[in-house]
C-alpha cells in the first residue's frame, strides 16, 4: 500500500504538527503527545505524571470543570489520555464537523489549564480507585509492568512504580503541579496530530488560529535514563493475595528502540517466533507438548512496543500450575533460546510472524484513534511519523540471523526473574511494593 | 520540583482572558454501505459489506448455542477451546500456520447463548481463511489428546477467572436475578469440565454447530456479490435440517432487594444493579437509549459526574444495555472503595430516582443525541467496529438498514419521550442487583440504607 499523505510542520512556538488527511469516513482524530512520562517524575512523587494527566481534564481558562468532557461528547466524540514511560498522550475522535472544537479544547489546556486544590484532591481519590481496581483488588494486578522494573532496574526513573504509592500521591501539592506544567507541558515539548476527514489548508489555518499564541517556553533538556545491564541474574518475589496460580515474569534489556531500530525489530520478530500462535516455539513446547504453563507470552515494552526510548524491556510472562517450579519454566525457556541462538529460525517461521504483523498493523491503522496515536508517538519518539507506514516492510526485512542473534542476547546471567506467589494473606495493604 | 515556575493561579489565566468555544461545522453524511443480506442454501444468513479502507477482511459467525442439561456449559466451553485444534486435513499446528501465512487468526468463544467465531486476515487470504473455517465447522476432530489438554488448561483458567472481582460479581448478579435459568451458567464448574469426554464434545458439535438460524457477517475489502458465491461453495458441506438451538426466553426482571455478597478483606466493592427494559425493535428504544446515556451511559452522565468527578468514590461507573435474544436489560456498574460503597449505592439510587423526577434538560438531551449519533459513525468507520456492530444486530434479526436508519430515529426523539422513558424504565424500584465486598464493614451501613439483604445468591 502506498504511503498515505502526511504533512509535517512546526509552529513558531515550537509545537510540532502532523497532518494525515483521509476522507474515507467523516470523522477526525486529534491527539497531543507531551514529551514526559513517568520516568521523569521526581523521587517522592511516584505516580505524579499519571495524576497530572487526570488534572489536565479538569478545566482550563475558557472551560469550567467537566466542560472538556461535555464539549467532546456533545459533539459526538470520545476522548481519553494515557501515561507511558516516556510520554503522555491526550486524544479525541469526533465527527469531522467538530475538528475546530477539538483543536480549541487541546489548545486551551496547553495554554492555561486550571489547576485547583479541590480538583487535585478529587483526582487523587479517583486515581487511588483506579489503582485499587487495576492493581490491589485484582489477581496479577500490576504484573509485570509495575512489579518487574524494580527487579531489573536499579535507578529511580526506571525502577519505580508508575502508578505511584498512595503516600506519594497524597503528598502531591498544587505547586508540584505548577512546576510540572511549566517544565514539561510547553508547546516546544509536544506534538499535535490530526488525522481523518479535513483539508490540509483548513487544518493548518485552524491550528495556527488556536495554538499559534500559546507562548513559547523552551523544551526541557531530556536526561539520559541509561543504566548498565545487570551483571548476573536478579531475582524478586511478590506475594499476590488474589492470584490462584503462581506466575513468572522474565525481563531482559533490549536494543535501543530509537538508535538501533533494526535490532529492536529483530526482538519483536523473536517474540513472535517464541509465543505468537499455536505453532510458535514456546506455545508448542510449554503449553502443548510438555505442558508446563497455562499461558505464556513474550513482547517488547511494558505496555507494548514503540512506547519508550532506551532502556526498554523485553518481557516473557507465564502463569503455571503449583506443581511446576519457576526453574522448570526457565530451563525450558533457556533451552529454546539456545536452540534459536545456535540455529536461525526457518524462513516460514519468520513469514508467519511478519504476515501477522502486517495484518495487525493494517488493522490498527484502520481504527482512527490508533492511527492518530501511532503517528503522534512516532513523531515524538522517532522524529518521523511516516515510519508508522514502513514498519511492516521493515519487519519483513528482519533476517533469520538477526533473530538468532537477538535470542543469543537474552542471557540467563543478565536478566530479572520475578516470581509471583499466590498468597492468602490479608489483601488490605495499600500502596506498592517499593 | 523547585525550578522557577509560575504559580498554579498564574498558569490558569492569560492577558486576553477566556475565549468562546467554536461552533460545530457542517457534518458530511456517511457514505452508503454496499452490501448483500441473504441466506445460503444451508440456511446460514450472510451479511456481506464492502469496506475497503485497508486490505483486510473481518468475519464473525454467530451460532445460537443453548443447552439445558447441567453439563452443557462445560462441554460447550471445551468445544470452543478445541474447535480449531484439528481436522482430518490439518492438525493444530497446520491450522495455525495456514492462518499465520495470510496474516490471519480464527478464535472461538462461547457463552450460554451463543458460540462466536471471530476471524481476520489479509483480504487476498480470504479463500484460505474460509477453507480453514469450513474445515473446522464440518470436520473438527476433537482429538482425545487435544481435548484432555484443553480441559486441564480450562480448569486452570477457570480458577484464575473466579478470582477476578468482575467475574465473581457477574456470577452473583446472574444467580440473584435469574436463579437457575441456563443463562446464569457463564463460567462452568471445574468438576464438570474435568468430566467432559471427547465423544461428548463431538456429539455436541453434531447436534449444535448448525448453519440454520446462525449468521455470518463479513466486512472488508471484498465484493459482496461475489463473496456470496465463495461462501456458498466453501460452506456447501456444512448442512443440517435442524436449526441452531436458541436460549429459552429469560424471565422478566422484577425489582427487588440488593444482595450484599461477602468477599472478606476486599479493598473495593462491585456494585451491580439491573432492570428490565425493551429491545432495539421497540419504538421506545431510541428514547430509552438516550435516557440511559444521560443516566450513566457516557462520561458526561449524571452518575459519573456525581460519584466520580464530584465525590471521587469511583474510577469507573457506567450503565449500559445487555441484549439477550429478543430481550434487553439495563445494567449499572460501579467499583468503589469499601469506605465509599454505601454512599455510592445511595447516590446511584438517588440518580435513578432523579432521572425520572427531574427529567433530562434540553441540553442534556441534545448532548446525548449527538453522542449517540457520533459514536455510531465512529464505530462504523473501522472494519472491526462495523463487523462487531452488525454481528450484534444480525443476532436479533436486524441488519445494515437498521444501522443506517438509526441516526434518523435518534434525531426524531423528543425531550418528552426521553422523560417518559426515564420515568418508566429507571425507577429505582424496578432494579435489583448485588454488591460484592467486605460484608463485615459494609453490612451495617448498607442494611441501614434499606432494601439490602446479606447472603450468598441462591
Amino acid at each position: 500500500m502506498a504511503d498515505p499523505e502526511l504533512v509535517r510542520f512546526t509552529l513558531d512556538n515550537g509545537l510540532r504538527v502532523v497532518l494525515a488527511p483521509d476522507a474515507t469516513a467523516p470523522v477526525v482524530g486529534v491527539s497531543v503527545h507531551y514529551d514526559v512520562g513517568f520516568r521523569s517524575e521526581p523521587e517522592g512523587r511516584t505516580g505524579f505524571a499519571h495524576l497530572f494527566e487526570h488534572l489536565m481534564f479538569q478545566g482550563s481558562e475558557s472551560l469550567e470543570k467537566l466542560a472538556h468532557f461535555r464539549y467532546v461528547q456533545s459533539s459526538g466524540g470520545s476522548f481519553n489520555g494515557s501515561t507511558h514511560p516516556d510520554y503522555t498522550d491526550y486524544f479525541e475522535v469526533l465527527p469531522a464537523a467538530a475538528l475546530e472544537r477539538a483543536l480549541f479544547l487541546e489548545a486551551d489546556r496547553m495554554r492555561a489549564p486550571k489547576l485547583t486544590r479541590e480538583n487535585l484532591a478529587n483526582q487523587i481519590d479517583v486515581v487511588k480507585e483506579e489503582i485499587r481496581l487495576n492493581v490491589l483488588n485484582r489477581p496479577y494486578g500490576g504484573f509485570p509492568w509495575i512489579l518487574l522494573p524494580p527487579v531489573l532496574y536499579s535507578t529511580f526513573p526506571n525502577a519505580h512504580n508508575g502508578y505511584g504509592g498512595f503516600e506519594d500521591l497524597e503528598q502531591a501539592t498544587l505547586d508540584d503541579c505548577a512546576a510540572f506544567f511549566d517544565t514539561y507541558y510547553s508547546p516546544a515539548n509536544a506534538v499535535l496530530t490530526v488525522a481523518g476527514d479535513f483539508t490540509v489548508e483548513e487544518a493548518r489555518e485552524l491550528i495556527e488560529k488556536h495554538f499559534g499564541d500559546v507562548p513559547h517556553r523552551p523544551a526541557p533538556e531530556r536526561p539520559s535514563f541509561a543504566e548498565p545491564a545487570p551483571e548476573g541474574e536478579l531475582r524478586g518475589e511478590h506475594v499476590d493475595p488474589h492470584a490462584p496460580l503462581p506466575a513468572v515474569g522474565v525481563g531482559y534489556r533490549m536494543p535501543d528502540p530509537i538508535n538501533d531500530l533494526d535490532g529492536y525489530l529483530a526482538n519483536l520478530v523473536l517474540a513472535g517466533v517464541l509465543t505468537d500462535g499455536d505453532g510458535s516455539r514456546l506455545q508448542q513446547r510449554l503449553v502443548h507438548r510438555e505442558p508446563l504453563v497455562v499461558d505464556i507470552g513474550a513482547g517488547a515494552g511494558l505496555f507494548g512496543p514503540f512506547e519508550a526510548r532506551d532502556p526498554d524491556t523485553f518481557t516473557i510472562t507465564a502463569i503455571h500450575p503449583h506443581e511446576v517450579s519457576t526453574d522448570q519454566v526457565l530451563a525450558a525457556l533457556d533451552e529454546e533460546l539456545e536452540k534459536l541462538a545456535a540455529t536461525p529460525p526457518e524462513d516460514h517461521e519468520l513469514k508467519k510472524v511478519t504476515a501477522r504483523w502486517a495484518a495487525s498493523l493494517h488493522s490498527e491503522h484502520d481504527k482512527l484513534v490508533s492511527r492518530t496515536l501511532a503517528l503522534g508517538s512516532f513523531e515524538l519518539l522517532y522524529g518521523d511519523a511516516s515510519l508508522v507506514y514502513r514498519l511492516a516492510e521493515k519487519m519483513s526485512a528482519v533476517t533469520a540471523e538477526a533473530v538468532s542473534a537477538a535470542a543469543k542476547a537474552l542471557r540467563p546471567d543478565s536478566r530479572a526473574v520475578l516470581v509471583i506467589r499466590p498468597g492468602s494473606g490479608s489483601s488490605d495493604q495499600e500502596g506498592t511494593e517499593q | 520540583m523547585s525550578a522557577p515556575h509560575r504559580t498554579a493561579e498564574e498558569i490558569g489565566r492569560t492577558a486576553t482572558g477566556p475565549r468562546p468555544v467554536p461552533p460545530l461545522g457542517t457534518q458530511r453524511a456517511v457514505a452508503d454501505l454496499s452490501h448483500v443480506d441473504t441466506t445460503l442454501s444451508n440456511g446460514l444468513r450472510v451479511l456481506a459489506v464492502r469496506k475497503p479502507t485497508v486490505p483486510l477482511v473481518e468475519l464473525r459467525v454467530w451460532i445460537p448455542f443453548a443447552g439445558d442439561d447441567k453439563s452443557h456449559p462445560a462441554t460447550a466451553e471445551v468445544l470452543a477451546e478445541t474447535l480449531l485444534t484439528g481436522t482430518a486435513r490439518r492438525d493444530r499446528i497446520e491450522i495455525d500456520a495456514d492462518l499465520a501465512l495470510i496474516g490471519g487468526d480464527l478464535a472461538s468463544g462461547v457463552d450460554p447463548e451463543r458460540l462466536v467465531i471471530t476471524g481476520t486476515s489479509l483480504a487476498d487470504g480470504l479463500p484460505t481463511m474460509l477453507d480453514v473455517l469450513a474445515d473446522a465447522l464440518t470436520g473438527a476432530s476433537y482429538a482425545d489428546a487435544e481435548v484432555e489438554r484443553e480441559r486441564e488448561r480450562l480448569i486452570e483458567r477457570i480458577a484464575v477467572s473466579r478470582t477476578q472481582p468482575r467475574t465473581i460479581a457477574r456470577e452473583a448478579l446472574q444467580k440473584h436475578r435469574y436463579g437457575d435459568h441456563p443463562a446464569v451458567r457463564e463460567v462452568p464448574q471445574a468438576d464438570d469440565v474435568a468430566a467432559v469426554a471427547p465423544d461428548r464434545v463431538r456429539a455436541l458439535h453434531r447436534a449444535s454447530v448448525l448453519p440454520r438460524g446462525s449468521v455470518l457477517v463479513i466486512v472488508g475489502d471484498i465484493d459482496p456479490e461475489t463473496v456470496i458465491g465463495d461462501l456458498e461453495k466453501a460452506f456447501g458441506g456444512w448442512a443440517s435440517d435442524r436449526s441452531a438451538v436458541r436460549l429459552p426466553a429469560l424471565p422478566e426482571l422484577a425489582g427487588g432487594n440488593v444482595l450484599l455478597v461477602p468477599r472478606a478483606g476486599a479493598v473495593q466493592s462491585q456494585i451491580r444493579l439491573s432492570a428490565q427494559t425493551v429491545s432495539r425493535t421497540d419504538p421506545r428504544y431510541p428514547a430509552l437509549q438516550l435516557a440511559n446515556l444521560v443516566y450513566g451511559g457516557y462520561f458526561s452522565s449524571r452518575l459519573v459526574e456525581n460519584i466520580r468527578e464530584d465525590k471521587g468514590y469511583t474510577y469507573s461507573a457506567h450503565s449500559g444495555f445487555e441484549f439477550t435474544d429478543q430481550t434487553a436489560v439495563v445494567n449499572v456498574d460501579a467499583d468503589t472503595a469499601t469506605d465509599a460503597t454505601a454512599a455510592a449505592l445511595m447516590e446511584t439510587r438517588y440518580e435513578l430516582a432523579r432521572l425520572g423526577l427531574v427529567p433530562p434538560s434540553a441540553d442534556e438531551v441534545e448532548s446525548v443525541r449527538q453522542y449517540a449519533i457520533g459514536s455510531l459513525v465512529t464505530a462504523a468507520s473501522s472494519q472491526g467496529g462495523l463487523a462487531a456492530q452488525l454481528s450484534a444486530l444480525a443476532a436479533t434479526g436486524l441488519g445494515v438498514e437498521w444501522l443506517a436508519g438509526h441516526p434518523e430515529r435518534l434525531a426524531a426523539v423528543t425531550a418528552e419521550e426521553v422523560a417518559n422513558a426515564a420515568l418508566e424504565f429507571f425507577a429505582p424500584k424496578r432494579f435489583t442487583g448485588v454488591v460484592v465486598g467486605d460484608a463485615d464493614v459494609l453490612a451495617p451501613k448498607l442494611t441501614a440504607l434499606g432494601d439490602v439483604t446479606v447472603g450468598e445468591p441462591s
